[in-house]
């Protein structure tokens, strides 16, 4: 009863519930005071995974065929402590940000519980159909996130990513029918030995399916229609979670399955996948560069870095630098992208405007926020030393490792072009502010939570060796 | 922790602790903060004092930290890395009670000085740097830390200024990350070493690496103001004149400079640079820069960008001597890396205190200035004659040794590019001298701010800083022979990248 | 061909119709059925191919019935967020403009 892979899932689980019952005042503290212990058990777990490798557990003692087993390795233990460690800043940010009560409060954190327990779930399911519940658990949540606010662009929005994560996951199910039909297990650890290159074309086909309906839901270009808006729309507190995090989710899955299951036949599509990132980078980074709304801006900006995470693909090799790499961008991704929004969201409270041209002066008013703003965005530029900056440097590594030197000009132009973006907004910021500009003060809890995620994702970048052995334990 | 690591942490910490707390700081903490600032300065001077005394007794200062598997943040203190350190510690507590004065009164100063720590911190950084991996760390930092300085103002010149710099500077990283991480590859992390760690590889890799050779010089070219990536040095001057002073005369191109240093005797050793035929192709560069640069400043009226133009051609004297094989070369090199940052700086304290003091910017504004402020147009006299090489200054110190360096390494046209520049300089200071002088002084200066009291022509703290400088210009002359006078330790550092003994 | 084939083969007609359909219909209760459909059909796939000698293979059957309570949970949510949207906007359709 004291694994604490069980209570990762159950633990959100019942503060959701609490939380609708309670309402989300006392919600939120009993959602803050769980997610602290959830930050400790995914700690745990990794320590656990450092000193004795993978393991698997059984739910209710029941084991695999008849019920259902939970595994836990290196990469799943990463993203876990990642989740945790993004989730608890935002928790105390989201506290003060819907202090006022705004409408989207009041569903808040029963489906940021869920959405909690869906991705914990995700990185600990073992076997190809689990994955398929929890992803929809996932979406759902997210969904529901997105829409919490209730003004029509977000319902709108929130539909259109609807429709998406759900022809994504019908996609990814059969796929899962046909691995089924083909090979009469979805185990992952089963299924890994019996796929090779010699495949039945239904298990192509299979993959096909589960890889694009999962590219849907990471929204790799040209799939990413959907989130700008959804992103861009909602509330700062779950545009993070959802750009931190709910992506990365199907971009983890991607990875392992291409990792395990689907190693043989993966590489066909490699260079493929590649290609989409790089596409990725570019057009994310052209629309950041165009939009005049502050909070699109962010957005588009985490179309072209989920890019990053496709360039891993042509160079996965057994050095293990591209994994590496893709691992310290998800994780230093997630970190930024979090503070990034959530520091938008301050200094969107502040101006009471959602535009760049709003942002005039706040250089001088929120020095804090805007640091945070910064320093995420240094992350997201790949500059040293932090985490993306480590990313950057191992997948330009590889590249040069395999010669494969369009992937170089790739990632150091997608560099430059964050920086553009990002120097965007910071430019605006040290502008002389118009006399008369408003301004709001907002509670300082919110700017320091920006900036502990901003400076996690700094301080990520000197600390890669102990990511790193965590990532190398247990797989 | 053993504490020679602590002391070398200690030197970064002592400009870093300092700007974060400053960061925090309300803006009407004056006092608090002027405390801190100075408190970091000169305790970062003696600690780089105790540094230097140590590292002259041979003992060894360093610090390693792995940031992932292969992959090691070194910071380490040598000579060469003193040399640097040396001159950046000097001049930031200089510049930080110009600073203190010059911006009595502005707004955002917590802003201002806690991201001038952060630059004196890359500074350090870079000096210290202890292979390329650190050295790109603390070299992008640096970039970073200077975009809100350059843009301090706010103004619209100044965003633009601010836009040309990051663009520059961004796209130079770039360049060089890409350099580094082939380096990496072919050799995996490797500390800096004397006489360079490459010629191991073999002659195999020859192509390869003059590539990488071009990419790594492009990338810190855009930092020494190398021609044709000098563009952002003028646009900078927007920036107040502190910056001016300490970043873009010495920290920022200083840092492009040492890094071309670093890259060739430590990289890949000056002889096997040399066999790859790298080294002429620099001096080549070195060469037109300077001429260039000196060229451009003739037709500058604004004095900044007038001053500006000189730095790209000065800093270009350090790369002429870096790719001037030989020891006498190198030592002129290394040993112009202190003058010019001395002298430099010295200008832009005198620029600033006309434009702050008088109002004047122009070079045509500047008629009589020598009246109403001698002891700054004084210490402006002296620099300038420095930069052309008159006697009794360091500049003559350094054209001397770099003149005999371009003979011994039968590279006779670099003397003469060396002449060309000096007569050059000559054409462009004099007239300022003379109008300061010479010419009478106008009835109403364009925006006098500060009223002459007796002797006292202007803020205290704003005349000490270029007093001190220009004495030590022509200390560094005079005092040439002494054991502890720049070009000592830039002949011990010579000695150790060459094989041969000491010039 | 078995029986276990036509039902998949089925399926996976009925998975292509409903995918076009998502994607080229416009107005929402449409779009909301095809995806239905589409689900249907991945279902029948995964009853269909899972034919143990003859009999039925119970694990799928199981998971059929998991994935259609998961789909009525998204119809539901579809469809009560297209309400919201008809009586905000009074549109049944999303547009193209409502991205910026």
């Amino acid at each position: 009863m004291t694994d604490p892979i069980a209570w990762l899932i159950l633990l959100p689980l019942f503060w959701a519930t609490a939380a609708f019952l309670l309402g989300p005042g006392r919600g939120a503290r009993l959602a803050i005071a769980a997610l602290l212990a959830q930050c400790g058990l995914a700690l745990q777990l990794a320590a656990d995974v450092i000193d004795g490798g993978a393991r698997t557990h059984a739910v209710g003692g029941w084991g695999a065929p008849l019920g259902i087993d939970l595994a836990v390795g290196g990469l799943s233990a990463l993203m876990l402590v990642l989740t945790q460690a993004i989730a608890l800043p935002l928790a105390v940010y989201a506290r003060a940000y819907f202090a006022d009560g705004a409408p989207a409060v009041r569903y808040f954190w029963t489906l940021t519980g869920f959405l909690l327990a869906g991705l914990n779930a995700l990185f600990l399911a073992a076997d190809l159909f689990n994955l398929y519940v929890t992803l929809e658990l996932v979406g759902l949540a997210a969904v529901g996130l997105v829409a919490a606010g209730g003004s029509a662009r977000q319902v709108a929005a929130a539909l259109r990513y609807l429709f998406a994560a759900l022809v994504g996951s019908v996609m990814y199910l059969l796929g899962v029918a046909l691995i089924y039909g083909a090979h009469g297990t979805v185990s992952l650890q089963t299924l890994a030995p019996l796929v090779d290159a010699r495949a039945p074309a239904a298990v192509w086909i299979a993959c096909g399916l589960m890889l694009a309906g999962l590219m849907l839901k990471t929204a790799i270009f040209p799939f990413h229609y959907w989130l700008p808006p959804a992103h861009g729309g909602a509330p700062a507190p779950v545009s993070a979670l959802l750009s931190a995090l709910v992506v990365k989710a199907s971009f983890y899955l991607i990875l392992r399955l291409s990792l395990e299951v689907f190693a043989p036949l993966a590489a066909t599509a490699a260079t493929a996948l590649g290609l989409l990132g790089a596409a990725a980078i570019a057009w994310g980074s052209w629309q950041a560069l165009r939009t005049v709304h502050i909070k699109m801006l962010v957005a588009w900006s985490t179309v072209a870095q989920l890019g990053y995470l496709f360039l891993v693909f042509p160079l996965l090799a057994p050095d293990g630098l591209a994994l590496q790499a893709g691992v310290m961008q998800a994780i230093a991704h997630g970190l930024a992208k979090a503070a990034m929004f959530a520091a938008v969201g301050v200094l969107m409270l502040a101006t009471g405007r959602d535009t760049l041209e709003g942002l005039a002066g706040v250089a001088g008013r929120m020095p804090l926020t805007l640091f945070a703003f910064g320093l995420a965005g240094v992350t997201l530029m790949g500059l040293p030393p932090s985490g993306g900056f480590l990313a950057k440097w191992l997948l330009i590594e590889a590249a040069l490792t395999h010669g494969q030197w369009g992937w170089v000009a790739v990632v150091i132009a997608g560099g430059l072009l964050a920086a553009a973006y990002v120097f965007r907004v910071l430019r605006q910021a040290f502008l002389l502010a118009p006399a008369d500009s408003p301004f709001h003060p907002v509670p300082r809890s919110m700017e320091w939570t920006a900036f502990v995620l901003a400076t996690a994702s700094m301080l990520l970048g000197l600390q890669g060796v102990e990511l790193m052995s965590l990532l190398a334990a247990g797989s | 922790m053993a504490l020679n690591e602590a002391l070398i942490l200690a030197i970064l910490a002592s400009s870093l602790v300092p700007g974060l707390i400053i960061f925090v700081l309300a803006e009407s903490r004056i006092r608090l903060r002027t405390t801190l600032n100075l408190f970091g300065a000169v305790a970062k001077l003696i600690l780089v004092g105790v540094l230097l005394a140590g590292v002259s007794a041979g003992e060894i200062y360093g610090f390693r930290h792995t940031v992932l598997p292969g992959l090691d943040l070194v910071v380490k203190a040598d000579a060469l890395a003193l040399l640097f350190a040396t001159l950046s510690a000097v001049l930031w507590l200089f510049t930080t009670l110009y600073a203190i004065g010059y911006l009595e009164g502005s707004p955002h100063r917590s802003r201002f000085f806690g991201f001038f720590s952060l630059c004196v911190t890359a500074t350090m950084g870079i000096a210290m740097a202890g292979n390329l991996f650190t050295f790109f760390v603390f070299y992008e930092l640096l970039t970073l830390a200077t975009y809100p300085l350059v843009v301090h103002r706010g103004t619209p010149q100044a965003m633009r200024g601010g836009t040309v710099y990051l663009a520059y500077t961004l796209g130079g990283g770039a360049l060089l990350l890409t350099g580094i991480v082939w380096l990496h590859g072919l050799t995996g992390s490797v500390d800096f070493a004397h006489g360079g760690y490459l010629s191991a590889l073999g002659p195999d890799y020859g192509g390869q690496l003059q590539f990488v050779f071009l990419l790594l010089i492009a990338g810190v070219g855009v930092k020494a103001a190398l021609v044709p990536l000098h563009g952002w040095l003028p646009q900078a001057m927007v920036a107040p004149a502190p910056v001016s002073a300490l970043l873009h005369a010495v920290a920022v191109v200083k840092a492009g400079a040492f890094g071309v240093e670093r890259i060739v005797y430590e990289v890949y050793g000056v002889e096997f640079a040399q066999s790859l035929d790298l080294l002429t192709p620099l001096a080549a560069v070195a060469a037109v820069t300077i001429v260039w640069g000196s060229f451009r400043a003739l037709f500058q009226n604004d004095l900044k960008k007038r001053l500006a133009y000189s730095t790209v051609s000065q800093v270009s004297y350090i790369v002429l001597g870096t790719a001037l094989f030989g020891p006498v070369g190198t030592v002129g090199g290394l040993v112009h890396l202190v003058h010019q940052g001395i002298m430099k700086i010295t200008l832009f304290f005198c620029a600033g205190n006309y434009a702050e003091t008088l109002g004047v910017h122009k070079v045509s504004e500047l008629d009589g200035a020598g009246r109403r402020m001698p002891l700054t147009t004084l210490a402006f006299s002296i620099a300038a004659l420095g930069m052309m090489g008159a006697p009794l200054t360091a500049g003559a110190v350094s054209k001397a040794w770099l003149l005999d360096g371009a003979a011994e390494a039968g590279m006779h046209w670099a003397g003469w590019v060396l002449w060309t520049s000096s007569v050059l300089n000559a054409a462009y200071f004099l007239p300022i001298l003379w109008r300061a002088w010479a010419r009478p002084a106008p009835a109403v200066w364009p925006e006098e701010r500060v009223p002459a009291r007796g002797r006292i022509e202007t803020l205290w703290l704003l005349l000490l800083p270029p007093l001190a400088t220009a004495i030590m210009t022509i200390a560094a002359a005079v005092f040439a022979d002494s054991a502890w006078s720049p070009l000592a330790w830039a002949r011990l550092i010579a000695a150790r990248e060459y094989s041969g003994a000491m010039p | 061909m078995s029986g276990g084939m036509i039902f998949a083969g089925a399926g996976a007609v009925l998975f292509t119709m409903g995918l076009v359909g998502v994607v080229l219909i416009g107005p929402l209760l449409r779009r909301i059925l095809a995806f239905n459909v589409m689900g249907s059909g991945a279902f029948l796939v995964l009853v269909g191919l899972a034919q143990r000698d003859g009999g039925a293979d119970p694990v799928p059957q199981a998971m059929v019935l998991t994935g259609i309570v998961v789909a009525v949970a998204s119809t539901a949510l579809a469809l009560a967020l297209a309400r919201r949207l008809h009586r905000l906007t009074g549109r049944t359709t999303l547009s193209a403009t409502d991205d910026d």
